[in-house]
């Protein structure tokens, strides 16, 4: 039995998917508890050194979430995640990580249940997965 | 990891407080454990837990603790910020604390209530309250700015709901601009004949009001105009308003009506529906306000082939001017009120029912053209000059049906189909009339009393949904089961009325995106708070009244138009609105003068000049910064960074929560 129960860092924006977010817990629809949530008012404000920080930190994955393409509260703050993102995502393989622990994900402000399901899809992905290779790493620091 | 830099050079002295939130948080979170841990964790001075943090009592205990303990930090536990932070901001600055040195850790929405486990609960309780301790670790006094508010008010959308809320406006002498897209106003209730339950004439308790608002000195009513651009803040808009062309001259025309009685063009009228027909030239309804008329472009024959001319002719004070433009004007206010209304659901949607296909298949708004004593039949309820004997009425056509995506009840389809049934045994006593419903909804004052009555009128109401209407001859069957009986039945009908619910309006989406709110779930506005705050929307400034936000009927619009200008008013009266403090700022040493944060924000708050000392750097207009951090992002050396969202106040949480 696999008992691995890997580490997820979410970036959640103050204006939809962090909202989205409580209104999952106000209607108590149930997620798994790997996930950590850190509130910024927009996914535009995610700087690639947090992202690279949470994994060379063991994280085994790290989530984006922030408004549908339209919605932005700061109009594209969420296209310009879009673009760090994909170019995250071509760079992380340097550092021997693969791309899919980098996930990007729309959800509007009323989405409680999107984003209880996508916590659990993630969670269910890094399982299969695998613990991230920098695991191995912190362990073997002194 | 890495090197932080020392953030303070003061001792820094934390108090954190773990909430129970009765049973919320305790239910599932050992609150004490976590309070226990908390005051194990580096600058934590003092750790408590208790019931309720908001309450007065547990205010109390952070404010005595700031004295006490010196503390110069606070970190609070309990439920999400989006919830809180703005009460125990409040409490750190009573307690003489700067209320940016407040960090709330959300162990409720994100933790107690989404995971059963309540050792994995406890355990990540922990982790989000050492993130917390770690990150409020480097947060700085932030100086709190007021701005002035202007005292204009912008209301979009002249029906019940606009005419309301810019009335209560105007009448505290304040100025409000009124704009509405159709030549007049009057929205969807002008368009009724009677409302329930009391059957008052839709237009003799409106007009007034319409009149009203088309004279009041403190309201500049703009019909036939559209808000093309909104930029700006709370109580500093700039609006550009399209004041479409109308080609008569407003200054001259007296609404004698002369124009249209002699055009000889005849078009379909939006007005009725396409029940009856308005004149190239026209006023929607007579009693329309402004009662100037409007040239339809694309039907008038001058404006298509330079022919005619004959409204010109006739008119005597030359009010007539081809010549006319649309003329944008630009207006600055301080508050935005959205009062937009709804669109009627589209019974196309719905094939079974031949709405489209049957000349007598009608929706519930096109009988009240029917039945209104000013409408295409002059009150006459009749399909291709033959008056009903057999009328069917189908209530939630549209509504409460997965299968055309809306799952809500419109509130005001019962209501409105117990008149309509009342109205049609009034006018035809001899008819047969049938209602195939669902449950019926009668909550409001004399509702309930009016179904019974209709009831008591003859009126069948019948459980059941109806699957389909065919055509028989001259006549159509309706096809429902009815459930109470345990049969299928086969209803003859020569008139069939659709009960179709309210919808979002279908430019909602452009219109959300313009004034920068967020859709709900059905796809109306998306209120501030379901329950306490149906009025205010993520966008400070901006309100939402009427059927934009959700559909309603007439007294609950007007109290919440009403409501909204409440708000508006309190705005106003104050005069002054603080701004966030959380913006951008920058270290003119590290700042290269490259223009990546100007090119790249939104807003224009930073631009790059020379300062004092020659050098090329970035200033940021904080009044116009929104502190969404892509400047930063964007900026190759750090130089600009977001107060309270710093490099190191975000690390900081990323390194806690990665702790295994």
């Amino acid at each position: 039995m696999n008992e691995f129960e890997p580490r997820l860092i979410a970036f959640a924006c103050n204006w939809c998917s962090y909202a989205a977010s409580d209104l999952g817990g106000t209607s108590r629809i149930q997620y798994p508890a790997n996930v950590r949530i850190i509130r910024v008012m927009c996914s535009g404000m995610v700087d690639p050194i947090y992202i690279l920080s949470a994994f060379e930190g063991g994280a085994d994955g790290v989530l984006v979430t922030g408004c549908k393409p339209g919605d932005c509260h700061y109009i594209s703050g969420n296209l310009k995640a879009e673009e760090m993102i994909r170019r995250l995502k071509e760079v992380v393989h340097i550092l021997g990580l693969e791309g899919e622990r980098l996930k990007l994900k729309w959800i509007s402000t009323s989405e409680g249940i999107i984003f209880a399901r996508t916590v659990a899809e993630t969670v269910d992905e890094l399982k299969k997965l695998g613990p991230s290779p920098f695991r191995k790493e912190i362990a073997a620091c002194p | 990891m890495y090197n932080r830099r020392r953030g303070s050079t003061t001792e820094v002295k934390t108090g954190v407080y773990v909430c129970h939130c009765g049973l919320n948080i305790a239910g599932t979170v050992d609150v004490k454990k976590v309070a226990e841990y908390a005051r194990g964790l580096d600058w934590v001075v003092v750790a408590r837990d208790y019931e309720f943090m908001c309450s007065d009592p547990g205010q109390a205990l952070i404010k005595n603790d700031i004295k006490e303990f010196g503390l110069n930090r606070v970190v609070v536990a309990s439920c999400s910020p989006r919830m809180h932070e703005a009460t125990f901001r409040r409490v750190c600055q009573e307690a003489g604390l700067n209320p940016y040195l407040f960090e709330q850790a959300n162990i409720r929405e994100q933790c107690s209530w989404v995971h059963s486990d309540k050792h994995e609960a406890t355990e990540k309780a922990k982790a989000l309250v050492r993130a917390a301790v770690r990150r409020v670790y480097y947060h700085e006094l932030l100086e709190i700015k007021e701005i002035p508010v202007n005292p204009n008010t912008l209301v979009v959308g002249g029906g019940i709901a606009g005419i309301q809320a810019a009335l209560d406006i105007a009448d505290s002498e304040h100025k409000v601009y009124l704009v509405e897209r159709e030549p007049s106003i009057g929205g969807h209730m002008i368009q009724l004949d009677t409302t329930f339950p009391t059957l008052d004439c839709s237009e003799c308790i409106l007009t007034p009001k319409m009149t009203l608002a088309g004279s009041h000195p403190y309201i500049e009513l703009m019909a036939y105009s559209e808000v093309e651009e909104v930029s700006g803040y709370i109580g500093n808009y700039k609006v550009k308003i399209r004041k479409r062309a109308r080609y008569v001259d407003a200054d001259k025309c007296n609404g004698c009506g002369m124009c249209q009685e002699k055009c000889p063009w005849k078009v379909d009228s939006e007005f009725n529906l396409g029940l009856g027909k308005r004149k190239a030239i026209y006023t929607p309804f007579p009693q329309a306000v402004p009662n100037i008329p409007v040239i339809d472009t694309e039907h008038c024959a001058y404006f298509l082939k330079g022919a005619c001319r004959v409204c010109e002719r006739v008119c005597e004070l030359k009010a007539i001017n081809f010549e006319q433009k649309d003329e944008i004007v630009e207006v600055e206010v301080g508050a935005i009120i959205l009062a937009t209304g709804y669109d009627s659901f589209d019974a196309r949607l719905k094939p079974e029912y031949g709405y489209g296909l049957y000349p007598n298949v009608i929706t519930g708004l096109e009988l009240e053209r029917l039945l209104s004593a000013a409408g295409p039949t002059q009150g006459v309820v009749q399909i291709n000059g033959k008056v009903p004997k057999n009328v069917v009425f189908i209530q939630c056509v549209g509504s409460r049906d997965k299968t055309v995506g809306n799952e809500y009840c419109s509130r005001v389809c019962c209501m409105y189909t117990a008149k309509h049934a009342h109205s049609i045994k009034e006018k035809i006593p001899d008819a047969k009339v049938t209602i195939f419903y669902m449950d019926i909804r009668a909550f409001g004052k004399g509702c309930e009393q009016f179904y019974e009555r209709v009831q008591k009128e003859r009126v069948l109401y019948r459980r059941g949904s109806v699957s389909e209407i065919y055509k028989k001859g001259d006549k159509l069957v309706v096809r429902a089961e009815d459930t109470l009986q345990g049969e299928l039945i086969e209803e003859e009908a020569d008139l069939v009325v659709l009960a179709v619910g309210l919808a979002p309006r279908k430019d909602a989406n452009e219109v959300m995106r313009m004034f920068n709110i967020s859709p709900d779930l059905d796809g109306f506005f998306l209120e501030r708070h379901i329950k306490l705050d149906p009025i205010a929307t993520a966008t400070e400034g901006v309100f939402i009244v009427g059927c934009c936000q959700g559909p309603k009927d007439i007294p609950d619009t007007v109290a919440q138009a009403s409501a909204g200008a409440a708000k508006v008013l309190a705005l106003i009266s104050k005069g002054r609105v603080t701004l966030e403090a959380t913006t951008a700022k920058v270290n003119e040493t590290l700042c290269q003068g490259c223009g990546r944060c100007e090119e790249i924000c939104e807003f224009h708050a930073p631009k790059v000049c020379r300062n004092e000392a020659g050098l090329l750097v970035s200033t940021v207009n904080e009044a116009l910064c929104k502190g969404c951090g892509v400047c930063a992002v964007a900026c190759p050396t750090g130089a600009i960074s977001i107060r309270h969202f710093t490099r190191d106040e975000i690390l900081s949480m990323v390194d806690a929560l990665v702790e295994v």
